[in-house]
């Protein structure tokens, strides 16, 4: 089934079949190894990428239910060399250790202070509780997503994550 | 994880699925917001041939007031439900249930009508669906029905709707100016429910004058906990008659035993949380 989708700015257009999971099709397909997977069973929120403006566990849609949706993953926050102000703070916090949680952590982070750009260290616990992290204790992820939105103007989040120029791309990345 | 091949239609309309899903045969799945489905195809627990995905339907989604009832489309999502004013304001305990619901990912995809056609014992918005006495309107090749929640929901992840039918709309009676609560029990954040008490009162100058409680996960199927309500009917609103009432919540209910908790167990958390849930709703 063809399917075109955006992710980081680029519009791809590919063949998929039906049964390819979106996080599938971002790694194998697009090369976005940014997006790792963890668990397998929509438990862990390591997969988490944004659709249409909002966070997914990309192991549990499909990729041809994407299609016509635009896809931001870890790998398109970046801008010309420098840090999102959430990757900036995960990162100025100390808030990983393995490593393997933060692409979603960070995704989910963007997520919850687009909704609540101030959020108390509950509200953080809460927006966190679909990601898990075996390394941290959770402690410092907290503290780097209130750090992080101390740093962002208000209605940072999906919104500031728009790329305006856009390339297509027929057939995929590889 | 990979499911096994399907074959996949997205249609536009109501029509168009239901017309998809008859020539598609027995063995063809709706796939809603795909949240509970997509875990279930991937551990390869089921192998459809075709999905019939209602996503691209937007006649499924949003909410609206038709006189005194609130009706949810199918495909709104519980990110939506959560947010919505109408909800909110006529509803309020499916919108407190449903901001518990798994985790917010889950929340951005899943969806109010998937997970009453999923019909999990232990999904959050089965008793308040009971509790509220929503009713549910499917559609067929045969026309619409409407089949009251009470009826619904037949058995352990089974509905009375019959093959080739799909969900279209909830129907829920307003009920403004009632307090609530939903009160989940759990060990760990997402998880799914152990037991949980959907409750909705109404006081007046101090006394219930009119109550309405679910249990979640204990039985196959939701459960409402009538003496319960019956016993809180005209009882002053404190946490003395409350729990007093709530001693009848375990009644008529047959719960399974598992890993989290054995049928005793869940007997004794439906009667704390009932106390817990009414209490919460009216803040006694």
């Amino acid at each position: 089934m063809r399917i075109t989708v955006t992710v980081d700015g680029t519009t791809y257009t590919d063949e998929v079949e039906p049964r390819q999971l979106l996080v599938h099709y971002l790694r194998e397909r697009l090369g976005k190894v940014g997006t790792v997977v963890g668990c397998d069973t929509s438990n862990c929120g390591a997969c988490t990428v944004h659709l249409d403006g909002h966070s997914v566990k990309s192991c549990s849609v499909l990729a041809v239910q994407a299609d016509g949706g635009e896809v931001t993953t870890i790998e398109g926050l970046a801008r010309d060399g420098t840090l999102h102000p959430v990757q900036q703070a995960f990162h100025d916090n100390h808030a990983l250790q393995c490593g393997f949680c933060t692409p979603g952590m960070i995704m989910q982070s963007i997520d919850l202070l687009a909704d609540n750009p101030d959020p108390d260290e509950r509200a953080v616990r809460e927006g966190l509780e679909g990601n898990l992290c075996r390394c941290t204790g959770y402690q410092n992820i907290v503290r780097a997503v209130r750090d992080a939105a101390g740093h962002m103007r208000g209605g940072a989040g999906p919104e500031a994550e728009q790329v305006r120029e856009t390339r297509n791309v027929v057939g995929g990345g590889n | 994880m990979i499911p096994a091949a399907f074959d996949y239609v997205a249609p536009t309309t109501v029509d168009d699925a239901v017309r998809a899903l008859a020539e598609a045969g027995e063995d063809a799945k709706v796939i809603a917001g795909g949240q509970s489905l997509l875990p279930v195809l991937r551990m390869r627990l089921a192998a459809p041939s075709m999905l019939v995905d209602l996503g691209k339907v937007a006649e499924l989604r949003g909410v609206r007031e038709d006189g005194d009832t609130l009706v949810v489309g199918a495909m709104t999502t519980h990110y939506d439900v959560q947010r919505d004013p109408l909800v909110r304001e006529h509803a309020r305990l499916l919108a407190l249930a449903t901001n518990v619901v798994a985790d917010p990912q889950v929340r951005h995809r899943g969806t109010f009508g998937g997970s009453l056609a999923h019909a999990d014992p232990a999904g959050d918005l089965l008793a308040p669906a009971l509790a509220l006495d929503a009713e549910l309107v499917v559609a067929g090749m045969d026309g619409r029905r409407t089949i009251p929640a009470a009826e619904f929901f037949a058995d352990f992840f089974t509905t009375s709707m019959r093959s080739g039918e799909i969900l279209c709309e909830v129907r829920v009676p307003k009920k403004t100016g009632w307090s609530a609560h939903y009160e989940k029990f759990n060990r760990v954040a997402q998880a799914w429910s152990i037991v949980a008490v959907a409750a909705a009162v109404l006081v007046d100058d101090g006394t219930i004058t009119e109550a309405r409680v679910g249990l979640t996960n204990m039985a196959a199927t939701p459960v409402r906990a009538t003496a319960v309500e019956s016993a809180l009917v005209g009882q002053p609103a404190t946490a003395e008659a409350i729990t007093a009432a709530a001693q009848h919540a375990a009644e008529g209910t047959s719960p399974a035993a598992d890993g989290n908790a054995d049928a005793e167990f869940r007997q004794h958390l439906a009667r704390v949380l009932t106390s817990r849930a009414v209490s919460a709703a009216v803040g006694a």
